[in-house]
């Protein structure tokens, strides 16, 4: 039963309660990326605010669990921390994800993230739990070129 | 009279599940963690019997050798194997001519050739000339293999590409067929039977109207041919491509049947080795059918496996296996409908209906549902779109599980999809 460890408790709680779900005003880019194998999408935006702050993460998608989960854990993480920090956390969730469960995840930097670390024994789910977090990035680089 | 004069021949000429099962090793291997394999993803690729991988492994221990051009007894050998692979396909299919049956390497690659075959300048034959005006008509219930190829060519030649609608109940609409296939229309190509929804299109009235407009007809017979018996002639139209690897046969091998006048009538695909007559620097001539759309070194072992597979299914009888897989639809269309959630896409009754059942569960995601459907209980879906995405957007779904039966597959098996779908909605409700 190596899936029920995949869906652990706190990635069922996301999904039936995401946090922070909804896309809202201002943003300073909005970007939408889809898994064209399952057909998770997100469309996700970023306020950045003075001092490297992230001000907001909003988010509206569907798709299954893991995607929908992730994105909610990501909202969480990233919204009132620093670029430079979030960016180092979705740097440590893609070493996690693409580690094919080889690697020993950094719980400090992950915080509740390290809940995914079952899923990238699942390579076909590898690309669900990533796909919020990668609209992320491509979100703040593109806030960083409009500012 | 008794009872038992309610069920006379069925009886007599039924499938035995139990013994069919132990033609296919594969069924009884175990899934880690000591899990039973309960595989409900025929539609997706079938399993093999162990007479088509015996047939396939003698033909590698005692008799390859490349076919067609070489003249020792291995090539003679093999070049036998392979050409009665072709008899024993065209008799299975009905067609009219040996010569007809096209070896490809799967059925995407079968309806490309006819594809390709129109808007191409070196070919003056009109039915296959193509350009701006003209129309090329399919479904929205297409594999994206009966679609893509045909926006190809509409991109290429400058046509319309149109298609017939489906209903909510998931049938081919035909209201509009009138004004759908018209003067205007080059060729029709359909699926036989859906490989989301389980449908079988009924043929004879579209061709009724593409034959009164002079349009050709082709139909993707990927998810027919290996379920019902199916009769070339007796379809009437002119092409029909077909897939070894669902119809308990290897993969890398697909055939196209298609009219020996309209074959000739066609240019090459693929240019290579043994598809030609005679070559110069600067030209060429080419082979009779088949063999002009042959080129290349074939897949021989593919083809001589795909000759022990129609053996085999002969063997059990195409009339057998839809009456079991008969049964086994209904039998899941029973036990599914009765789970609260659950939106059935696709035909509800067995009606002109396969054993392929698609579904939707109330909130919860289709990879959620396969993930524990096989994690659990070692039940193999297909979760996604199935490569018919334009379907899924017209009911307004990303994604279904989809469960298909084949002549190993029981109701036991069906019964344990219904408690592992119970099970999922326990974890995810």
């Amino acid at each position: 039963m190596i899936a029920e460890s995949m869906y652990q408790e706190l990635i069922l709680e996301h999904y039936k309660r995401p946090q922070g779900r909804g896309l809202r005003e201002p943003y300073d880019a909005e970007v939408h990326h889809v898994n064209p194998t399952c057909g998770d999408e997100v469309t996700l935006r970023v306020k950045l605010a003075d001092g490297g702050k992230v001000q907001d993460v909003s988010y509206d998608g569907q798709g299954c669990s893991i995607s929908q989960a992730a994105a909610s854990v990501l909202h969480d993480l990233a919204t009132g921390s620093t670029v430079e920090e979030s960016l180092a956390v979705v740097d440590e969730f893609t070493r996690l994800m693409q580690g094919r469960g080889q690697v020993e995840a950094d719980e400090d930097v992950l915080g509740d993230a390290v809940a995914f670390a079952g899923v990238a024994k699942f390579p076909a789910r590898v690309k669900c739990a990533l796909l919020a977090w990668m609209a992320y990035k491509d979100a703040v680089l593109r806030s960083q070129e409009a500012m | 009279m008794t009872s038992s004069d309610v069920r006379p021949a069925a009886s007599a000429g039924s499938l035995d599940v139990e013994r069919i099962r132990k033609d296919f090793p594969i069924l009884s291997r175990e899934l880690p963690g000591g899990r039973e394999l309960v595989y409900l993803d025929s539609a997706n690729s079938s399993q093999k019997p162990i007479q088509v991988i015996d047939t396939m492994r003698e033909h590698l221990m005692s008799h390859y050798g490349n076919v067609g051009r070489a003249l020792h007894v291995l090539g003679s050998e093999s070049t036998e194997a392979y050409e009665s692979a072709r008899d024993k396909i065209a008799a299975f299919v009905g067609a009219p001519s040996r010569e007809e049956v096209i070896f490809t390497k799967n059925a995407s690659e079968a309806i490309n050739l006819v594809a390709y075959a129109f808007g191409n300048p070196v070919n003056t034959d009109e039915r296959f000339r193509v350009g701006p005006g003209d129309e090329i008509v399919i479904s929205e219930m297409e594999h994206h293999s009966n679609i893509v190829p045909w926006q190809l060519l509409a991109q290429r030649t400058g046509a319309t590409l149109r298609w017939f609608p489906v209903t909510d109940e998931g049938r081919l609409d035909v209201s509009g067929l009138e004004e759908l296939v018209t003067e205007r229309t080059k060729i029709v190509s359909i699926a036989h039977q859906s490989n989301v929804l389980g449908t079988v299109n009924s043929v004879s009235p579209i061709l009724a109207r593409a034959r009164e407009v002079g349009a050709l007809m082709m139909l993707d017979a990927s998810q027919s041919v290996p379920h019902q018996a199916v009769d070339v002639r007796e379809l009437g139209v002119d092409f029909v491509a077909f897939t070894g690897h669902k119809m308990t046969g290897p993969s890398g091998i697909g055939v196209l049947w298609g009219r020996r006048e309209l074959l000739e009538a066609m240019p090459p695909f693929l240019g290579g080795g043994e598809m030609i007559e005679a070559v110069w620097m600067d030209r060429s001539t080419y082979a009779p059918v088949p063999h002009k759309f042959e080129a290349g070194t074939p897949p021989i072992v593919e083809a001589v496996g795909l000759g022990a597979a129609v053996d085999y299914l002969t063997s059990v009888g195409m009339d057998q296996i839809k009456a079991h897989e008969r049964t086994l639809t209904q039998h899941a269309l029973d036990a599914l409908t009765e789970i609260p959630g659950l939106r059935i896409i696709g035909p509800r009754t067995v009606v002109a209906r396969g054993g392929t059942v698609s579904f939707t569960l109330e909130g919860i995601h289709p990879h959620d549902v396969g993930q524990i459907l096989d994690d659990v209980y070692g039940i193999a879906v297909r979760v996604g779109h199935h490569c018919a995405r334009p379907l899924h957007l017209r009911f307004g779904i990303p994604a279904t599980t989809r469960a298909s039966f084949y002549l190993y597959n029981t109701t036991a098996e069906i019964d344990a999809l219904v408690r592992g779908l119970h099970h999922v909605q326990k974890v995810f409700g």
